[in-house]
């Protein structure tokens, strides 16, 4: 099989647009929670979530003009212009702007989302609702469906290899650079554009959410206490949204042309719960199975993990059930390994979050330092034995990372990423 | 220029994100300002909307150019 490397990363972020700028506050400890501002939230149990802010794109916030002329950004829903926006910084960071006509024919992209232009439905329904079908923007599906981050990112740049999209809910980030990672394996292409976009922070969204009792109801009023996974306090995911892009690549294709490469993607495993639609299997297996078979596929020992970036969205369920398959795979090495949520600082991407995590493993691996799981006071009774990382960030050297994600339906996904330190 | 072709030139520059320049009276949507099938349904929404007029499809698949909508919407509105 052929390997294949990480050579460009973009993302948007609630802490910030672009990857380098989210990792210093993300391991400064910063949380991106705040009482929404985007929606009236007065009447709904959870006010609180993690917004990408639109502004100048200085600080945390994000400027739309940066990434799509105004005339195009009427076109989309926002999920689109964060994908968008992460693509293009991936693309750019991988030096990938201009490739022959015959490298566009082997570059592909893989861009999901889990819900996709749910704003842009809502909103057009009631558009349809009040005024009638001519009032419908003739922009609105092709603005809307979720393969259309895929599908504008291979207009923009001319890309013509496969052009694909992954729906598996909270588990499509990772699904999509684990999927995309294989074509290249199987030399359906040479570069991949991998990754998810979300853009939930939205009424009907938190609606949905709340009546299926999902989101955090008790930190109205202290929001960056919400998300704390796995501790005693926690009841619930706190609403994220963004985009996390990577540049995948066939090995020799990147050493050719001198790209620099972050890391190798050497594992990656698949597994259904066979469950129930919202929660995970009580014994943990699918979390287990999908880490197991990630593993083999490595060809490396569970205890060669240094770093899990945990699925870990800081509900009452999940956490401990993930924590126990952990323990059980890792044995004795359990001891040794760190594993942080960074869920804790910025929310849940839903979509985006396994391509964002992915990418916060990548800079575990190249900075030596692995991001803290905010708010963990006190850990459930349950969660002992593995170094969770609690509050602050810490310095370790991280050859290997193995990141975790889990979406309704029952369906589970772990990546496993080395370090890349020659042949 | 007539207060109608003012307007009608302000939302194509606006819609389709091109300079004031190029929409001339005899500019076409699709071939000299870079307007495709679905920019030509959202301008005759757009024409709609500001001048209080319903625009029938098949009159709308007759408007071409600039002066095409100015016409129709100052016999129309």
């Amino acid at each position: 099989m052929r390997r294949v490397v990480v050579t460009g990363m973009g993302m948007v972020s609630p802490l910030a647009t672009g990857v380098e700028k989210t990792w210093e506050s993300l391991v400064a400890g910063k949380s991106a929670a705040t009482r929404i501002t985007k929606f009236e939230v007065t009447d709904l149990p959870c006010q609180i979530g993690c917004e990408v802010v639109h502004g100048d794109g200085t600080g945390r916030t994000f400027n739309p003009d940066d990434w799509m002329a105004p005339k195009d950004q009427r076109r989309v829903d926002p999920f689109i212009l964060y994908g968008m926006a992460a693509a293009t910084q991936a693309v750019e960071d991988a030096g990938w702007t201009e490739p022959s006509e015959e490298e566009k024919i082997r570059t592909g992209v893989m861009i999901g989302a889990g819900i996709g232009g749910l704003q842009w439905i809502a909103e057009t329904s009631l558009i349809l609702n009040e005024r009638g079908h001519r009032k419908v923007s003739p922009h609105f599906i092709a603005g809307s469906i979720i393969n259309l981050v895929s599908g504008n990112l291979s207009i923009k740049y001319g890309f013509k290899g496969p052009n694909h999209s992954v729906v598996t809910a909270c588990a499509t980030g990772t699904h999509a650079i684990g999927d995309a990672a294989r074509l290249i394996a199987l030399d359906d292409a040479d570069v991949m554009i991998a990754g998810g976009a979300e853009a939930s922070v939205c009424a009907i969204a938190y609606a949905g959410f709340s009546q299926a009792r999902a989101l955090a109801t008790a930190f109205n009023d202290t929001p960056e206490k919400a998300s704390r996974p796995w501790d005693q306090d926690r009841d619930g995911f706190v609403m994220g949204e963004g985009a996390g892009v990577v540049v995948l690549e066939e090995l020799e294709h990147a050493k050719k042309r001198g790209a620099k490469i972050y890391g190798e993607v050497i594992g990656y495993g698949m597994s259904g719960d066979g469950y129930h639609v919202t929660a995970p299997a009580p014994d943990g297996s699918g979390g287990y199975r999908a880490m197991e078979a990630a593993i083999k596929r490595a060809g490396i020992a569970a205890g060669d993990i240094d770093y899990i970036n945990a699925h870990g969205t800081s509900t009452p369920l999940g956490d401990e059930i993930e924590f126990g398959a952990v323990k059980r795979l890792l044995g004795d090495a359990a001891s040794k390994v760190a594993m942080s949520s960074t869920k804790s600082a910025i929310g849940h991407l839903l979509g985006a979050a396994g391509a964002v995590e992915a990418i916060f493993s990548i800079q575990a691996i190249n900075k030596g330092v692995v991001p803290p799981t905010l708010n963990l006071d006190n850990p459930a009774e349950s969660c002992t034995g593995i170094n969770l990382v609690p509050h602050t960030a810490q310095e370790k050297k991280v050859k290997v990372a193995l990141s975790n994600s889990f979406g309704f339906g029952g369906t589970n996904a772990s990546i496993i990423v080395r370090a890349y330190e020659g042949d | 220029m007539s207060e109608i072709a003012e307007k009608v030139k302000k939302i194509v520059v606006e819609h389709l994100g091109v300079d004031e320049d190029k929409v001339t009276d005899t500019a076409s949507f699709i071939d000299d300002l870079g307007a495709d099938s679905l920019d030509t349904v959202e301008l005759v929404m757009a024409f709609e909307e500001e001048f209080g007029i319903e625009i029938p499809d098949d009159a709308a698949e007759k408007i071409q150019t600039v002066k095409d909508a100015i016409d129709f919407i100052s016999a129309n509105a």
